[in-house]
């Protein structure tokens, strides 16, 4: 399965919202500029896990997390990461489109300027090129004065992936893009994903299948916070090697 | 059912009346504020009264100019803003995103109490207390000033901006705070640059009702201000307000005399400030809720 560079390796992850358990050494390695989908039922801990790779299980004061995560050379967990300079490296994009109550180029221009980016020409530079990755340059480019708050709902989403490309990461999480998003909105997005992993390693947690199918190289199936299944996307839909994965994808439990 | 309808719909008109009943009181308090101050207008003519500087109602040849009064309480709110709100707004951001939750519910009911400590107990304590400490601090004869009633009035209105600040940071989105966070700013960047912008229309609200508050205490500034009717060149200087005066005066009147209708105009004009200052901050929810 190597058949590419390996971008995050996890050994062992576990995590626990206080008492409870949520997911069971999980071992899993994700391949550079390609989209792996993590998929399984409500409460399997695929989105626990999605949030372990930028740290963002940190902001949960009784989460705690064991095993470890290398993003390349990185050990993720280790005490020494710099988490601010690790989520630069790993940006996310939400369930719900966030963009911030201000225009479309301060959303845009917000992660370089907050990393110290104050050339208002490197910054017009950026938007530039980050609304364009994200698809949404057309759209916007004759206003960006204008509030991101007036966006269809699928713009927003498409503008906090461009927030999120700003400070240029490495990877891209996507905690279930389209969950709140209409049909035509979810294939823009589902478009985009493909361009992006030229350029960056997507890793998207969904809930629908089809769209693991249709957008993603290697997919990974959760269940009870097990890892239970992870290969190639067409290996893992056309010959499921477990029972409960193959239940999960022709629809009888999930 | 019918007499469940019944009982529903005469609740509702029971309501209605409530309602309409506090409508009513703020018209009639108006109306019977500026009734019975327009007498005024036969002794004084509106511009000396409202941009006058001579407030001398006992003298030979009494004046009832209110301007001297309108800077004075302006002076003691402004500076009570000043420095009360820089605290109060920092208490809420500390509370609502820093503290964790057991010295949340430690400092959450402190500041509540300040709202309900009896203001005649702050102003003894601006009296005895702060007046000559600030004038040993300054080097001035009494300590007596506006910056005394401005620092009891900033401690006065800490739970006003304070609640409906904190209110306003809580009710900002999660998820700013998550993109922010997950695009790599830290908690203190976060704070800055996404979440108190979001929340300054809620704590706006938060300064006015605040500055409503301060700018109809009487009793604390009564007793701390040193209340010489005088425009004041400084902080260090003492002044009189409108409260303090009309609270002062009120009790030495007669009834139906000039000064009796000055003062009537003064609580009048105290009403049209405060009314305002709600007027603007319903303004600011209402655009806020939209």
């Amino acid at each position: 399965m190597a058949e590419r560079p390996i971008k995050i390796s996890s050994k062992g992850i576990s995590l626990w919202y206080g008492e409870k358990q949520v997911l069971f050494d999980i071992s899993i390695e994700i391949f550079v500029n390609r989209v792996t989908s993590l998929i399984g039922p409500s409460g399997c801990g695929k989105t626990s896990f999605l949030r372990c790779i930028n740290r963002m299980n940190d902001v949960i004061p009784a989460c705690r997390v064991s095993g470890q995560l290398m993003l390349d050379g990185l050990d993720v967990n280790s005490q020494n990461t710099d988490v601010v300079d690790l989520r630069k490296r790993v940006g996310m994009v939400f369930q719900t489109p966030n963009p911030f109550p201000k225009s479309i180029y301060e959303n845009v221009a917000y992660g370089p300027w907050v990393h110290g980016e104050n050339n208002r020409s490197k910054l017009d530079a950026i938007v530039r090129r980050s609304l364009d990755e994200a698809a949404l340059w057309d759209e916007v480019k004759d206003d960006l004065s204008k509030s991101a708050m007036k966006l269809s709902g699928g713009q927003q989403q498409r503008l906090c992936i461009a927030r999120a490309l700003a400070v240029e990461p490495e990877v891209i999480l996507m905690d279930e893009p389209c969950s709140a998003l209409d049909p035509i909105a979810t294939a823009k997005i589902e478009d985009l994903m493909h361009k992006l992993k030229e350029k960056y390693t997507v890793v998207i947690v969904t809930h629908n299948i089809q769209q693991a199918a249709r957008v993603s190289n290697y997919t990974a199936y959760f269940y009870l916070g097990k890892l239970i299944e992870y290969g190639k996307t067409s290996e893992i839909f056309e010959r499921p090697r477990e029972k409960s994965t193959e239940m999960y994808l022709t629809g009888r439990f999930g | 059912m019918a007499k469940q309808d019944l009982a529903g719909n005469a609740m509702g008109k029971l309501t209605h009346i409530v309602a309409y009943t506090s409508i009513v009181a703020i018209v009639l308090i108006f109306l019977f504020l500026f009734l019975e101050g327009a007498g005024i207008f036969r002794f004084e003519d509106p511009v000396h009264l409202f941009l006058g500087t001579e407030w001398q109602p006992t003298s030979e040849n009494p004046r009832y100019e209110m301007l001297t009064l309108i800077v004075g309480s302006l002076f003691v709110t402004l500076g009570a803003i000043v420095v009360g709100v820089p605290l109060a707004v920092g208490c809420a951001i500390y509370l609502s995103e820093i503290a964790p939750q057991w010295l949340e519910e430690v400092l959450k009911p402190a500041i509540e109490i300040i709202a309900g400590i009896p203001s005649v107990v702050i102003g003894f304590f601006a009296l005895v207390v702060l007046a000559p400490l600030l004038s040993q601090i300054f080097g001035i004869p009494s300590g007596l000033t506006a910056l005394n009633g401005a620092l009891m009035l900033a401690v006065m209105i800490i739970p006003t901006v304070e609640t409906i600040s904190e209110d306003a940071l809580r009710s900002v989105p999660k998820g700013y705070r998550h993109a922010s966070l997950a695009m790599g700013a830290t908690e203190w960047e976060t704070i800055k640059n996404v979440i108190v912008p979001s929340a300054i229309p809620g704590i706006g609200v938060g300064v006015l009702l605040g500055f409503g508050r301060a700018i109809g205490e009487t009793m604390v500034v009564l007793m701390a201000t040193g209340n010489a009717a005088l425009i004041p060149t400084g902080f260090l200087d003492p002044v009189r307000t409108m409260t303090g005066t009309v609270a002062a005066e009120m009790g030495e009147v007669a009834r139906g005399s000039p000064h009796y209708f000055a003062l009537f105009m003064i609580g009048c004009t105290l009403f049209i400030i405060s009314f305002g200052v709600n007027l603007v901050a319903n303004h600011l929810i209402k655009r806020e809720e939209r």
